[in-house]
């Protein structure tokens, strides 16, 4: 049973239609990079996934449990799905530490020991142990946005949602960002990415995903894709992104 | 409660509400152009002017900012006479209107003045136009235009404090309220029908002051393309 | 009628300043109150409760305070409550208050970037728990400098109790200027007591101001 199914997905603001019946179900495991030109949907989509868009036709469930918009479902629901956004999104009242333990001991009830000893645990693994009591503004964006993703992995999801985790970042820090990244695909965590990486996108993804205004224009392995894409906009896409 | 709450007496006295309006427009239109003057000029002062000018003006908006209308407004009209300034009722509104405006709009238009780029004066500098010059036909405008939404609000702000001129028997709308209601024993409606009408009074000088910035920034801008 | 020295001014007015005190600490406290249930209906979910207080915040910012004063002193009157100055004028500022304070606030809770709306959301808290943990803690931080600013207002604002009849030092000059024939004096007095009280409270606001400024 996939652990993500979307079906006849469709999605608008006001009068434009953003999403136009996307189908995609994605397995336990997989790690699926959406790319596309910007505006084709992609950012909608994970939103649509995370339930922070209404949906406007169509269907998506998570975990074999339906998409419901009232507060209880969808708290429920995004505690299995994480998401990373470009912005990092990191609380900035909070220290790093704080951020990754908040959630917890508000959403989950955890005690406080244990939240701190999973924070611990998480900034540990996105290589910050040592930045627990920093606040986000003394941190690079490249060590905020891996506490944001320490803090999405401390909800214990099934999966992640990331959105261009690396474009907000300068370029000699997206590195870092991308080795904490490689690391969960290696565990075996499900990722759903939006990224403009392509060569990471080609080395660390089962199944590559091209949006083309608002649909789902082309999917497969990344090898085929990248070297057989079958319709133009994809060669166009992948011929400018080189 | 068995109130019963009476509007008739608005067929005898809408008359007094009418001059009260009309004073109370009068005195705004004033403290409003003056006011604004004097607040430009205060600004420039502050920010460009010379030294000492500026610490006088600074003293004058904080001395205002920090003392009730009220107060100015008796200190000019009973107080100022000892000095020998003596003023009748209606100058001493309009000049504590002015002088209360003053202040206030200098403060916002300073704000719009020293968000102005730097390049801009030294454009006007490469122009060989003199301070004064660059000031007045490059800063100005698009500083007004920046902080006119703050500046609208400021005037309907001193429009609706100008209440307490009938204090010192200006013969404003909160004085028509006052009359009626020493006449009719009506005080609750005469307050009611008063505060409705200042309320109508702001909304429409709020929605021309805005009009009017329209049409003041969108002709410069067309006249400057 | 003897002659009323300078001292004697001073100390009437001192004595009478403790009311414009203590009615602005009333007006400020109560309004304070008043202004965060409002804000949470206004920030709230339900339509119609927001719509109600934009309506109570525009008729109370497009209405003269000195006609609030009026109203609440004969209104209170005709809801058969023997009303004081003191009472009206408590009433009628901690209204006016408050209809200001919900405006400076909900600017403020605003003004936190959608961001932090969307990771909270994301990590399965709901609207209660965003505002308590995420946003009103970061905008009571933005809020301080013109809170603090505000109160400047307010005392200013309780100058015009005097109208109605309520003892202040706006009254209390009134009533020395009209016994001394020394309104010059007692006005300026008036002015100068005035701004002793609210130009601390100006300084500080503008000094939080750019401590909170500097620190972004
Ligand atoms: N909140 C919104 N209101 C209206 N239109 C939106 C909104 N968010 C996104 N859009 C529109 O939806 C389309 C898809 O946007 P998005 O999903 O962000 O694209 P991508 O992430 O692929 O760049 C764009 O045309 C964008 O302008
Ligand atoms: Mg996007």
């Amino acid at each position: 049973m996939p652990l993500i199914d979307i079906d006849a997905l469709h999605k608008s603001y006001g009068e434009t239609e953003v999403l136009k019946g996307i189908d995609l179900h994605i397995k336990k495991g997989e790690v699926i990079a959406l790319i596309g030109k910007s505006g084709s949907g992609k950012s909608t989509l994970l939103r649509c996934i995370n339930g922070l868009e209404q949906i406007n036709g169509g269907a998506i469930s998570v975990d074999g449990q339906q998409l419901i918009n009232d507060e209880m479902h969808l708290r429920n629901l995004r505690q299995k799905v994480g998401m990373i956004f470009q912005q990092f999104n990191l609380f900035p009242h909070k220290t790093a530490g704080e951020n990754v333990m908040l959630a917890q001991q508000v959403v989950k009830k955890t005690s406080k020991s244990d939240a701190e000893a999973m924070a611990r645990k998480m900034l540990d693994r996105v290589g910050l142990g040592d930045k627990f009591d920093n606040y986000p503004d003394q941190l690079s964006g490249g060590q905020q946005q891996r506490v944001a993703i320490a803090r999405a992995l401390a909800m214990e999801p099934i999966a992640l949602l990331c959105d261009e985790v690396t474009s907000a970042l300068d370029p000699e820090l997206v590195g870092e960002v991308l080795e904490v990244v490689r690391e969960l695909a290696s565990e075996g965590m499900t990722l759903i990415m939006v990224t403009h990486e392509m060569a990471f996108a080609r080395d660390v993804c089962s199944r590559l995903v091209f949006m083309h205004q608002g649909r789902i224009h082309e999917m497969g392995a990344p090898e085929e894709v990248f070297t057989n894409p079958q319709t133009p906009e994809l060669r166009s896409f992948i011929g400018m992104s080189h | 409660m068995n109130y019963q709450f009476n509007f008739e007496w608005i067929g005898t006295y809408w008359p007094v509400f009418l001059a009260g309006i009309w004073m109370t427009t009068k005195l705004i239109a004033v403290g409003g152009v003056v006011g604004i003057a004097v607040g430009t000029f205060c600004a420039w002062a502050r920010s460009l002017g010379p030294k000492w000018l500026g610490i006088i003006v600074a003293v004058y908006v904080e001395l205002i900012r920090n003392t009730p209308f009220l107060i100015q407004l008796f200190f000019i009209f009973f107080g100022l006479p000892a000095l020998g300034l003596r003023l009748t009722e209606v100058q001493a509104a309009m000049l504590a209107m002015v002088i209360n405006l003053g202040a206030y709009s200098a403060e916002i238009i300073r704000a719009g003045i020293e968000a102005t780029p730097k390049g801009q004066f030294e454009a006007g500098a490469s122009l060989a136009m003199s301070p004064i010059q660059t000031f007045r036909h490059i800063v100005l405008v698009p500083a007004l235009q920046k902080i006119w939404p703050a500046l609208a609000s400021q005037v309907v702000i001193v429009m609706l404090g100008s209440a307490v001129v009938s204090q010192i028997a200006v013969e404003d709308l909160t004085f028509a309220a006052n009359f009626t209601q020493s006449r009719t024993f009506r005080a609750f409606e005469a307050y009611f029908v008063s505060t409705a009408i200042y309320l109508g009074l702001a909304i429409l000088l709020r929605f021309i002051l805005i009009q009017i910035g329209h049409s003041i920034f969108a002709t410069k801008r067309r006249a400057s393309r | 009628m003897s002659q009323i020295g300078f001292w004697d001014i001073l100390t009437n007015l001192i004595f009478a300043t403790g009311w414009t005190v203590l009615l602005s600490i009333i007006s400020f406290i109560g309004g304070g109150i008043l202004g965060l249930i409002l804000l949470f209906a206004r920030i709230g979910k339900r339509k119609w409760l927001q719509h109600v207080v934009k309506v109570y915040t525009e008729v109370f910012q497009g209405t003269p305070l000195l006609m609030q004063l009026f109203l609440a002193f004969f209104g209170l009157g005709l809801m058969g409550i023997n009303v004081s100055p003191f009472l009206a004028a408590s009433v009628a500022l901690i209204l006016w208050t408050a209809a200001f304070l919900v405006e400076i606030w909900r600017g403020c809770v605003t003004a936190i970037p959608k961001g932090q709306w969307e990771a909270s959301a994301s990590l399965g808290m709901t609207y209660v728990e965003q505002m308590r943990h995420i946003i009103l803690p970061q905008a009571l931080k933005l809020s301080v400098p013109p809170t603090v600013g505000f109160s400047v207002q307010v005392v200013k604002g309780t100058a015009l109790t005097s109208i109605i009849g309520f003892v202040e030092v706006t009254k209390a000059g009134t009533v020395l200027a009209n016994a001394t024939f020394q309104p010059f004096t007692v006005y300026g007095l008036v002015a100068l007591i005035y701004f002793a009280l609210c130009y601390p409270l100006s300084l500080s606001a503008r000094k939080l101001e750019r401590k909170l400024n500097a620190a972004h």
